[in-house]
C-alpha cells in the first residue's frame, strides 16, 4: 500500500533519484564536476585528437582521459556511458553488480561508419574509390565486428549485458534534449509501476572530422578559438555559437516508495516533465517560442507547481544567438517578471555543449546544485546583452537555496524538453515540509531577491574534490560538510528592461 | 491503475509492394510476387520501394529537396497514416498528437565519400585533406537529412503532428519499442493519441556496407525467408515504411472515429541469444502478449542462420499447425519498420476479416525480441 507521502498531488509514485554519475571535459565523477563547475573552470581546449588545419572551429571539450578501443564515437560514447553509470548505480547501492533491477534508457547519437573505418575498407580499391569497393571489402569478412561496432543499439546492449538491466533497452534520440528524454521516459515507466527503479543515461563522444564541420556548416559553432576557454558565451552579447563537448551523465530514478523501503538514500526528486514538439523549421524555433513555453509549463504544472515556485534555471543555454534568445523569451514568458530575479546559469559555459547526454548531464549538475546549495556560473559573461536581462550567475558560483530547479533542453528537429527537480516534493500545506520552504513566493524585483533562509533540516550536502576543504564521507557515498558559504546573494548583474524578445531577421539556424 | 484500451485508427503502410492496405492483403493471401531488383546492387538484392507521387503526401517542394529517401518515405506513410484516421484536417488534434519514431540515420553523399577516399589515398597530409573537402564539398543541410530524429522533425514540419516526438534507435527492436511504449503511454493515461512507427530505406550503399561487414546479406539468386538459413542463410533489406495512429479507445469514440483493430500491450525482451535462448524468449513473450488459439501469425523472421530456425520452431510448438506468413517474403527486411509494418498489415487483415487477431513476431537479426497482437476491436 503507498502512503500518499511518496505520490504526487496526482496519486502518481514520486521519482526519486538516488544515484547520480558524470563525466564531462572537467573530470571523470561528480567530485571533480562539482569542483571545476563551482571554480568556474573551462573544459573546453583546442582540439588534439585530429588535426583541425582548415577548421573554423578549432576547439572542443573533449574527453581525452578515457580511452576507448578501437577509438570511434560509438566505443566513446560507450564507455563514457559505463563510466558514469558505474558512478550512479553505486551510489545508489541498488541490486547485486550486473544485476540492475529495472530497464535501461539510453540516449545515443546516431552512429556511422567513421573515417578511419571507411578509408580501410577503400584500402584494397583501385582507380577511382566508390561504394562498391566498400562493398567488396566488407564481403571479405576481414572487419566483421564493425556491424555491432556501428550499429544503432549495441551500446545499449552492451549497456544492458554490463548492468543486467531488465527488459529490451531503449536507444534514443531527441537530437540535443535526448538527455532529458531519457530521465522522461524512465519517469514514466515509473509511474506506470512498470518499474521501481530506471537507469537513465545520456553519452557522447562525438567530436570527429565530419560531426564537428557538419555544426560548423551550420553556423552553429563559435569560432572564436583563442583562448578556448573564453569561446562558450551564454547570454552574452558577443556570443557566437556553441563549443562542441563531450560527457556522459547517469540517473539512477526510483519509485520514492520503494526506495525508502530498501533504505536508500534519496538525493532529489524528478517532479516534473514538459516536451512540446516544433513544427516551424529544422533547426530554429517558432519565432513566438510558443512551443519552449509550453515545454516549460507543462513541465511546471507536471511536477505539480506554479511558476513561482521555480528557484533556479539550469539553461539549455548554448550560446548561440538563436537559442539564448528564445530560451530567454521562454523563461521570461512563464515565470513573468520575475524571471529577472531568478538565478539562471549554462553549464556550457564550461563543459561546452555535450548534446546527445547535455540534457543528462545538465540533470545530474541541478541535482548537485539542490543538494550543495550552490549555482555553478555561467563564465565567460563579459558583455551582457541588454536583450536578454536576466539573472545569469555571472562568472562566479553563487550560494543559493535552491528547492525547484528547472532544466531545459531544446534540440534540432523541433525538440522541447524541460525537467523540474527538486530537493523535496511540494507538500500540502499541512505537510512536514521543512520551514522556509513551504508555499513561499519570491518577491519579484531583482534587487529584493534573497535566498530562502536555510534551516538545520535543509543544511546542504556537497561535493567537493579531494583536493577541496576537509570532508567525509557518508555511508551513502556522500561527501557531507557543514555549510560555510555566504547565503547572501548577489544582485544581478543586468537590471535593464523585460526582453524585447522579437524575432529580429534571421539568425544562423542554431539552437 | 486502470488501463484503457488501445486502439488502431489508421495505418499508413509504404513498401515495394505499393501503399496502403490493398497490395498488402494481396501479398499476404499470396496473389502477388515479391519485387526484388537484383541489378542494382548486384550480387546483393533488396526489395526497392515503389514509386511514389511524394506531392500527394509532401506538398512542398522545398520539404522534398530537404530530405532523403529514408525521410521522405517515413513522411509519406505518416501522411497516409493521418488520413486514414480522418486527421489530416484537425489541425488542433494533430499539434496534439505525439511522436514515437524509430529510427537508424541518414543517406550519405556517396559522391563526395568516394572523391575524399579516392583522394585521402595520395593526399601528403589526409588529415587536412579530410577536413578541406569536408568543409566544401559536404551540404550543410544534409546534415538534416541524416539525423535520426529528423524523420519526426519533417513529420512535424509538413503534416503539423507537434504534440512532442521522441526517436528511437537500435534496429528491429527500435520499432518493436516503439509500440510498446505508445501503447503504455497510452493505457497509463499518459498520452491520448501518438503516431507511431518508422522508415527505412534498403537502396542505400552504406546500408549494404553495414550488413554486409556483419556477413547477413543474402548473396544468391532470390530464395524466401525460410528457404535460406540451410544454405547459409541471410537477408535480403527493403525499403518501406510504416506508421500508425494510436489512441485510447475512448478518445477515439469521442471524437467518432473508427477503431480498425486494438493493439495489445506489447511484451519484449532482450536475450544474449544463447543457446535456447530465441525460443525460451518467444515462449515467454508469446504467453505474456496472450496470443490466442485463433490468431493468424505474422513473422519479421530475418533469414539470418540460426535466429530464423528458432524462431520458426518456436512458432510450430506455440501455434502448432499454424502457417506463419514471413513479412521478408513480401517486403524484405525492412529493419526498424518491420514492427510498424507487420503491426498495420495485421491491423489491415483483421479489419478485412482474415483472422480475429493477429501475433506479429520480431526477431532482431542480431538482437531483441518482440511480439506485437492486434486483434479485432470489439
Amino acid at each position: 500500500m503507498t502512503t500518499t507521502r511518496d505520490r504526487d498531488a496526482r496519486g502518481r509514485p514520486l521519482v526519486a533519484v538516488t544515484g547520480l554519475g558524470i563525466v564531462t571535459s572537467l573530470g571523470q565523477g561528480k567530485a571533480a564536476n562539482w569542483a571545476g563547475l563551482t571554480a568556474g573552470r573551462s573544459g573546453i581546449h583546442a582540439i588534439t585528437r585530429f588535426p583541425t588545419a582548415g577548421l573554423r572551429t578549432r576547439i572542443a571539450g573533449t574527453v581525452d582521459f578515457v580511452a576507448a578501443e578501437p577509438f570511434c564515437a560509438p566505443t566513446l560514447g560507450e564507455r563514457l556511458a559505463t563510466l558514469a553509470a558505474e558512478e550512479a548505480v553505486e551510489q545508489a547501492a541498488i541490486g547485486r553488480p550486473g544485476d540492475f533491477p529495472g530497464p535501461l534508457f539510453v540516449a545515443v547519437p546516431p552512429v556511422e561508419v567513421d573515417w578511419p573505418q571507411r578509408r580501410a575498407l577503400a584500402e584494397a580499391a583501385s582507380g577511382g574509390v566508390t561504394y562498391a569497393d566498400l562493398l567488396a571489402a566488407a564481403a571479405t569478412g576481414r572487419f566483421r565486428d564493425w556491424h555491432d561496432l556501428f550499429s544503432f543499439g549495441t551500446a545499449a546492449d552492451r549497456i544492458a549485458d554490463r548492468f543486467g538491466t531488465i527488459g529490451s533497452p531503449v536507444s534514443l534520440s531527441t537530437a540535443c534534449s535526448s538527455g532529458a528524454t531519457a530521465i522522461q521516459l524512465g519517469v514514466e515507466a515509473i509511474r506506470r509501476g512498470e518499474a521501481d527503479a530506471v537507469l537513465s543515461i545520456g553519452t557522447d563522444g562525438s567530436v570527429n572530422p565530419e560531426s564537428l564541420i557538419r555544426f560548423s556548416l551550420l553556423s552553429a559553432l563559435s569560432t572564436q578559438n583563442d583562448p578556448p576557454e573564453g569561446a562558450a558565451k551564454p547570454f552574452s552579447k558577443n556570443r557566437d555559437g556553441f563549443v562542441m563537448g563531450e560527457g556522459a551523465a547517469a540517473l539512477v530514478l526510483e519509485n520514492a516508495e520503494a526506495a525508502r523501503a530498501r533504505g536508500a538514500r534519496i538525493l532529489a526528486f524528478v517532479l516534473g516533465c514538459g516536451e512540446k514538439g516544433d513544427g516551424f523549421h529544422r533547426t530554429r524555433s517558432s519565432p513566438d517560442g510558443a512551443p519552449i513555453v509550453a515545454a516549460i509549463r507543462e513541465a511546471i504544472a507536471d511536477a505539480g507547481l506554479s511558476p513561482d515556485d521555480i528557484d533556479y534555471v539550469n539553461a539549455h543555454g548554448t550560446g548561440t544567438p538563436e537559442n539564448d534568445r528564445m530560451e530567454a523569451l521562454g523563461c521570461s514568458a512563464v515565470l513573468g517578471e520575475r524571471m529577472r530575479g531568478v538565478p539562471i546559469s549554462s553549464n556550457k559555459s564550461m563543459i561546452g555543449h555535450t548534446l546527445t547526454a547535455a540534457g543528462a548531464v545538465e540533470a545530474v549538475i541541478s541535482c548537485m546544485t539542490i543538494a550543495n546549495g550552490r549555482l555553478p556560473p555561467t563564465i565567460n559573461y563579459r558583455v551582457p546583452d541588454p536583450a536578454i536581462p536576466l539573472d545569469v550567475v555571472a562568472n562566479e558560483a553563487r550560494d543559493a537555496s535552491v528547492r525547484f530547479v528547472l532544466s531545459n533542453s531544446f534540440g534540432f528537429g523541433g525538440q522541447n524538453t524541460c525537467l523540474v527537480m527538486a530537493r523535496e516534493p511540494r507538500r500540502a500545506t499541512t505537510s512536514t515540509s521543512p520551514p522556509g520552504t513551504r508555499g513561499r513566493r519570491r518577491p519579484t524585483s531583482p534587487d529584493s531577491f534573497r535566498p530562502p533562509i536555510r534551516t538545520a533540516d535543509s543544511a546542504p550536502m556537497r561535493w567537493t574534490s579531494p583536493t577541496a576543504r576537509p570532508s567525509t564521507i557518508s555511508p551513502s557515498g556522500w561527501r557531507t560538510r557543514a555549510h560555510t558559504g555566504s547565503s547572501t546573494a548577489r544582485a544581478s548583474p543586468t537590471t535593464r528592461s523585460p526582453p524585447p524578445c522579437r524575432r529580429s531577421g534571421r539568425r544562423p539556424p542554431c539552437r | 491503475m486502470t488501463l484503457r484500451p488501445v486502439v488502431v485508427t489508421g495505418t499508413g503502410i509504404v513498401s515495394s509492394l505499393g501503399e496502403g492496405p490493398a497490395p498488402h492483403l494481396a501479398a499476404l493471401d499470396g496473389h502477388v510476387p515479391p519485387r526484388v531488383d537484383a541489378e542494382r546492387f548486384a550480387p546483393w538484392l533488396v526489395h526497392p520501394a515503389v514509386a511514389l507521387d511524394w506531392d500527394r503526401q509532401i506538398p512542398k517542394r522545398s520539404d522534398q529537396r530537404q530530405m532523403e529517401a529514408w525521410q521522405r518515405l517515413g513522411v509519406y506513410a505518416a501522411g497516409l497514416a493521418l488520413d486514414a484516421a480522418g486527421l489530416r484536417q484537425d489541425g488542433g488534434l494533430k499539434a496534439r498528437t505525439h511522436l514515437i519514431v524509430a529510427a537508424g540515420g541518414g543517406e550519405r553523399d556517396y559522391a563526395v565519400d568516394g572523391q575524399i577516399l579516392t583522394g585521402l589515398r595520395d593526399a601528403a597530409d589526409p588529415g587536412a585533406f579530410l577536413n578541406e573537402r569536408l568543409m566544401s564539398d559536404l551540404r550543410p543541410t544534409l546534415f538534416l537529412a541524416q539525423l535520426s530524429n529528423l524523420l519526426a522533425g519533417n513529420i512535424a514540419i509538413v503534416h503539423g503532428v507537434t504534440g512532442a516526438s521522441r526517436t528511437f534507435m537500435g534496429e528491429e527492436a527500435a520499432g518493436t519499442d516503439a509500440l510498446r511504449i505508445a501503447e503504455a503511454r497510452i493505457a497509463a493515461g499518459q498520452a491520448d493519441i501518438i503516431l507511431a512507427g518508422a522508415s527505412y530505406n534498403a537502396e542505400r550503399p552504406d546500408s549494404l556496407v553495414l550488413f554486409e561487414l556483419g556477413g547477413y546479406l543474402w548473396k544468391r539468386p532470390f530464395a524466401p525467408v525460410a528457404e535460406r538459413p540451410p544454405r547459409g542463410g541471410g537477408l535480403i533489406l527493403g525499403s518501406g515504411a510504416a506508421f500508425l495512429v494510436l489512441e485510447a479507445a475512448e478518445h477515439a469514440a469521442s471524437r467518432g472515429a473508427e477503431a480498425l483493430a486494438r493493439l495489445h500491450p506489447v511484451p519484449s525482451g532482450r536475450t544474449r541469444r544463447g543457446p535456447g535462448d530465441v525460443r525460451a524468449s518467444l515462449r515467454r513473450l508469446w504467453s505474456e502478449a496472450g496470443i490466442g488459439r485463433d490468431a493468424a501469425i505474422l513473422s519479421g523472421a530475418t533469414g539470418v542462420a540460426d535466429v530464423t530456425e528458432a524462431e520458426l520452431a518456436a512458432i510450430g510448438e506455440l501455434a502448432p499447425g499454424a502457417r506463419p506468413v514471413l513479412l521478408g517474403d513480401l517486403v524484405g527486411h525492412v529493419l526498424e519498420a518491420v514492427a510498424p509494418l507487420g503491426a498495420a498489415l495485421a491491423v489491415a487483415a483483421i479489419r478485412e476479416g482474415r483472422a480475429p487477431e493477429m501475433a506479429v513476431t520480431i526477431l532482431g537479426h542480431r538482437r531483441g525480441e518482440g511480439v506485437v497482437r492486434v486483434a479485432a476491436a470489439r
